[in-house]
């Protein structure tokens, strides 16, 4: 994950302080950043200033804006549809970070093995990834088609009379999420871990065999830790990445997130307040998002936390 | 796999001999990794067999995955019943512009903070890498607010403009502009050649490989874009494919045919490029540790 080392000469003379055979860098700097730092300005600082901001308001872009102070929040948190998108969201983060981050392990540890094929099959795992979101969800819709589908027709060709409605029931709405989110994370898991494991010193695994360990011993105790700065990663981006779930749910219901919001999600409900509803007081929707921020920052801050105490750095 | 037929001395673990045991673990972890990937690309075999269904068997209750008759129709269906070729070509200009805008905002920037001099520095680059964790999500709709401010609904500049920068981008590039020796830009330097040339005849042709990786995220991640324009965007000139496509499950919410058919057209292209290009976005990815969404 980290780039190589910047060469001595050009870092000394980054960092230190004689003075630089180069005059008037600050003008060209001014001119070098300013085509990006004009849009990241307006779009990302601004946008999340505005986001914290627009929080404490009502305004419905008509009007002029109204001071709300914590309303929103006591709004948000009193209404029911909102505490179910949060606990779907994270029913979606519990079902998907541990399962496809295990597999992708596993996997990852099958492939670096580098038996026949491996490149392709690696290839083969990492396509979802890179497919449109919103195609691969219309993909899995028909798939879990109640009827003629891929998955309940199956089923009911080996002789189960009534199999999930997947998509049309409250019960099985949310684990057809879940599925798709494993489906289409894995190979980007997998990605990350082969790099790991490329990392890993294979004479440490020779010592350890050498010593009398078996294979799951090597794997447990030499290997597993080695990576472990990986599979941290791994699980922070995953985790990040479910508390942002939309685009599949929105297809798969064609926007209603049905049945009952089982598959609604922080963004969903966002996404309704601002841009569904009527009457838009858009400072409830900036309230949403100003709680996914904190709840983004807050796992980071604290699997970074708990990265210290039990992820070993060589 | 014999070793005593190579005379070149091998690494240890290599020259081991195998185990009837050893060969049969091998083997059901082979077994294992590809029964994953099958299960993995199902869905896309399922897609391609279920877009050349004729409407009758599409209904069927068992499944198929080799219709009789391919129905080649389907595509002609959904490419004339949708300005199919209107969503691509808007798909393209965004999804063009972006990556042009990010790899010119990127590449600029990058060069500032790997290269150049200048008071606050680091504490901007800690304020760009600080905003990596910022969802897209976080912002909508300030941006929104913005883009109905500028008048920009339902134009090219609405879609684009939120992202002609990428803090991901200059990351990336910053970090492999540090990897490039500095020694023939020394060179140029002494020879009076300024940054603006330095930038373009020297950093930029060495980095390529970081440029292609760029180029490829960018171009995947708009491509992919489907809040943004949705939020953006309701007329039917200005939509892009998946907003194209969405409209059209809504006319075909049972011809499941013609609905593979359009995800078929929108998968295609993106599974093209992903062919042609597999080994910078893998190499991107493990560098960076993220893939530009």
């Amino acid at each position: 994950m980290a780039a190589p080392a910047p060469r001595q000469t050009l870092a000394r003379r980054l960092a230190g302080g004689q003075p630089s055979y180069r005059r008037g860098d600050g003008r060209a700097a001014i001119l070098f950043l300013l085509p990006g730092f004009v849009p990241f300005l307006l779009f990302t600082v601004l946008g999340v200033l505005a986001t914290a901001g627009l929080s404490l308001a009502h305004w419905d872009l008509v009007a002029s804006p109204r001071w709300a102070g914590l309303d929103n929040y006591k709004a948000l948190f009193d209404d029911d549809v909102f505490r179910q998108v949060l606990r779907n969201t994270a029913l979606y983060a519990l079902g998907v970070v541990p399962i496809s981050t295990g597999l992708a392990l596993l996997a990852a540890v099958g492939l670096n093995l580098r038996l026949r094929g491996s490149l392709a099959l690696r290839a083969a795992y990492f396509t979802p990834y890179i497919t449109p979101l919103f195609a691969a969800a219309l993909i899995f819709q028909w798939i879990y088609d109640p009827r003629a589908g891929l998955i309940d027709s199956a089923l009911y060709a080996i002789g189960v009379a009534h199999p999930p409605a997947w998509l049309n029931s409250t019960t099985w709405a949310l684990p057809a999420l879940i599925i798709f989110g494993i489906w289409q994370q894995i190979g980007f898991s997998i990605v990350l871990f082969l790099a790991g494991l490329q990392g890993v010193d294979r004479s440490v695994q020779e010592a350890a065999s050498v010593d009398g360990a078996g294979r799951w011993a090597t794997f447990r105790y030499v290997t597993f830790p080695l990576i472990s700065p990986t599979t941290f990663f791994v699980a922070v981006i995953t985790t990040i990445g479910s508390f942002q779930v939309f685009d599949q749910a929105y297809v798969m219901t064609s926007g209603r997130f049905s049945p009952d919001n089982a598959t609604n999600t922080i963004v969903g409900y966002l996404f309704q307040k601002a841009f569904v509803t009527a009457n838009t007081d858009y400072g409830l929707p900036s309230a949403v998002g100003w709680l996914l921020f904190l709840l983004v920052f807050a796992v980071t801050m604290l699997q970074f936390g708990v990265q210290r105490r039990w992820v070993h750095y060589d | 796999m014999i070793p005593a037929t190579n005379p070149a001395p091998l690494p240890l673990r290599e020259r081991r001999p195998r185990t009837p045991r050893e060969l049969a673990r091998r083997g059901a972890i082979w077994l294992a990794l590809v029964a994953g990937a099958a299960v993995i690309l199902l869905p896309f075999a399922y897609m391609l067999a279920s877009s050349l269904e004729t409407n009758g068997q599409i209904g069927q209750l068992t499944p198929q995955f080799i219709p009789q008759p391919f129905e080649w129709g389907n595509y002609q269906t959904v490419w004339q019943s949708l300005p199919v070729g209107r969503f691509f070509v808007n798909s393209l200009i965004v999804a063009g512009a972006i990556t042009m805008g990010q790899l010119l905002t990127s590449s600029l920037s990058a060069y500032a903070f790997a290269r150049l001099r200048f008071p606050g520095r680091s504490l901007l680059f800690a304020l760009y890498l600080a905003t990596l964790i910022i969802p897209f999500q976080v912002t909508l709709i300030p941006n929104f607010i913005l883009i109905h401010y500028f008048g920009w609904h339902n134009t090219y500049q609405g879609l684009i403009a939120p992202f002609v920068s990428s803090v991901f981008g200059t990351f990336l590039l910053r970090q492999f502009f540090l990897s490039i020796p500095i020694d023939l830009e020394e060179a140029a330097l002494l020879d009076g050649a300024g940054h603006w040339v330095i930038y373009s005849r020297i950093i930029l042709p060495l980095a390529r490989p970081a440029l292609a990786a760029l180029l490829i995220f960018s171009f995947l991640g708009s491509w992919n874009g489907f809040l943004w324009p949705l939020v953006v965007v309701d007329s039917e000139a200005m939509k892009t494919l998946p907003l194209g496509i969405i409209e059209f499950q809504g006319q075909y919410t049972v011809q499941w045919n013609l609905l593979m058919a359009g995800a078929a057209l929108s998968v295609l292209p993106v599974l093209l490029v992903y062919l042609a290009a597999q080994r910078y976005i893998v190499e991107g990815i493990a560098l960076t540790g993220q893939g530009g969404r």
